[in-house]
């Protein structure tokens, strides 16, 4: 094909340079209100603050709690499966799939409606049988367990495409017959050859749930948990540059573990093809 | 020496099973069964049983005073009158909206992007993409009101208000939106787009076909199923978003998200509560027809796209 005309490389960059500007706009303008405050010049005060703002450490500290317990809960829940199903393929795939993709159609408002009504179910019905202490414990403030299962349901989708992706590129039933014939046990084949070789794929599953659970707001903010954006909504209200100085290190630190996370993916993906 | 049976299978991940000579390098199908049962077991329960809340507290409504649970249209009839319909209708508006200006201002860069033949830049744009289509919410929201809110930065440089520029109406909230959206629609079309061969152009040109002839007879048509497709799931995407609208404009504007969230928090009038799973049942309803046909272009386009 004939060279680019002049015209067309224009036109390009006009397009590029358009919408650098707009998605560079909202961080450079956020940073600038956070350090520019009218009548006292430039100042840090606001990133200063953060670490002593009241609730800030709880807030996180609840949020990171919540995103270890739904990732380590959720690749115990997916990855037997997802194994199994590759080692069988047959109907129990479709299922396993159709399954972990759903969560998708439902919008999270949706499934909290759900959440809340069944979680009410626990002081309107339950209050005189046993049930009605594990309704009570899985609402702890310290520890809701309410949410962690809640964002496991929305990490399915995620989790099943990363893992999905990956266990394409490796030779599963070669594998296992491999390590089998070699005499090794079912465990020793999933812990020795299969989540080595899974590793990256892995690491994105939990990095996307990490990523998932320290944003999440709506669930929270329905069942009424302090997770971390629930307390950046929070403080807004009487400390606007608190609350956008917060944000914006919030959203530049998921950024930057997505970042991380995709140029692994694509160093494991050109790794392969060689 | 007994043969295995290593040679009838090629290492071709995805298809075929491998077949195997011995016994045990296969698990019986009871343990696969058995391996999945915790998920099955997890979706059913914790994802399925609030969904059965969502239907049962939608039909149903209970009287506090006999302790009575009665059947009824009531709560879905008045999910769709009055406030509640024009929330739905506004927030059904709003996704379309924006869902069409982000498949036409994502599918233009992405365009620019894979016609500028810059390797670099196209990697840079798709991670980019990847990481922005994400994760919006609530940080990107006081993020926009630090920008072009009341006393935003631009809005005080650019005297954007005397301009008539409010950043907490639908207007407002599309401009946000996009910042998702856009990333969103370059994920989906630039696979599309690098699957538009440049032969394919020459031949046409070869056979004197002019750049809208190209587009009209070609491109679109290949290109086709992967906008529409992007379009649904776009839709889908700003109809279902709670958490930025919540962080910026409250409940000012009638969006379905914020009268179920205003529901579920219980501003309802007493014997309204079914209204909430109603209005959920609603939206999944919707989000349901969404899904139904994003899924199927999506395995049309990807038909292209090897």
């Amino acid at each position: 094909m004939a060279a680019l005309t002049r015209r067309t490389r224009v036109w390009h960059g006009l397009v590029l340079a358009v919408f650098g500007l707009y998605f560079a706009a909202p961080l450079v303008a956020s940073f600038v209100f956070t350090v520019d405050v009218p009548g006292q010049g430039l100042t840090g005060q606001a990133y200063a603050d953060i670490l002593g703002a009241p609730g800030f450490t709880d807030g996180l500290g609840l949020s990171l709690l919540l995103a270890v317990a739904t990732i380590v809960l959720v690749l115990a829940l997916v990855v037997p499966a997802m194994v199994a199903v590759r080692l069988r393929p047959g109907r129990l795939g479709t299922v396993v799939e159709v399954l972990c993709t759903l969560p998708l159609v439902v919008p999270p408002i949706a499934f909290v409606a759900g959440i809340g009504s069944i979680l009410q179910l626990g002081p309107e019905r339950l209050s005189d049988t046993p049930l009605y202490q594990t309704f009570l414990a899985v609402q702890d403030e310290r520890f809701p367990v309410a949410l962690v299962l809640s964002y496991t349901v929305l990490a399915l989708p995620f989790v099943f495409r990363s893992l999905d992706s990956g266990l394409r590129a490796i030779d599963v039933p070669t594998l296992t017959e491999a390590a089998r014939n070699c005499g090794a046990s079912w465990w020793q084949v999933l812990v020795r050859v299969l989540l080595p070789n899974l590793r990256s794929s892995l690491a994105g599953a939990a990095f996307l749930t990490l990523a998932l659970v320290l944003g999440e707001y709506t669930i929270a903010r329905i069942l009424t948990f302090e997770t971390f954006p629930v307390w950046i909504v929070k403080v807004s209200g009487s400390e606007a540059r608190l609350s956008v100085a917060v944000s914006l290190l919030s959203l530049l630190i998921t950024w930057l573990l997505l970042l991380a996370l995709s140029s692994a993916g694509t160093r494991a993906k050109t790794a392969s093809e060689e | 020496m007994p043969t295995v049976a290593t040679t009838v299978s090629p290492p071709v991940p995805d298809t075929a099973p491998a077949v195997s000579g011995r016994a045990g390098a296969r698990p019986r199908r009871s343990s696969a069964t058995l391996a999945a049962l915790p998920l099955l077991v997890f979706v059913t329960v914790f994802f399925g049983l609030p969904m059965v809340a969502v239907g049962i507290g939608a039909v149903t409504v209970t009287d506090r005073a006999t302790d009575t649970t009665t059947l009824t249209a009531a709560n879905l009839s008045r999910s769709v009158q009055g406030a509640y319909l024009d929330a739905l209708t506004s927030s059904i508006k709003l996704s379309l909206i924006t869902a069409a200006l982000g498949v036409v201002l994502g599918t233009l860069l992405a365009q620019a992007v894979v016609a500028s033949r810059l390797p670099g830049l196209r990697n840079l744009v798709v991670t980019a993409s990847g990481v922005l289509a994400n994760f919006g919410g609530v940080p990107l929201a006081f993020a926009f009101i630090a920008t072009l809110g009341i006393s935003g930065v631009m809005t005080e440089l650019l005297h954007l208000t005397e301009a008539g520029w409010s950043l907490y109406t639908p207007a407002g909230l599309a401009v946000v939106y996009l910042y998702f959206l856009i990333p969103l629609m370059v994920l989906v079309i630039a696979p599309a787009l690098d699957g538009l061969r440049p032969q394919w152009r020459e031949a046409a040109a070869n056979c004197g076909a002019t750049g809208w002839q190209f587009w009209r007879l070609i491109g679109l048509p290949v290109l086709g199923p992967s906008l529409l497709g992007g379009f649904v799931l776009l839709f889908g995407t700003a109809f279902a978003a709670y958490a930025t609208a919540a962080a910026m404009v409250g409940s000012v504007l009638p969006l379905v998200t914020l009268q179920i969230a205003d529901a579920l928090s219980g501003n309802v009038l007493i014997g309204q509560e079914g209204v909430a799973s109603a209005l959920a049942l609603d939206m999944v309803i919707v989000a349901g027809l969404v899904m139904a046909i994003y899924l199927p272009l999506q395995r049309r386009s990807a038909r292209w796209l090897r």
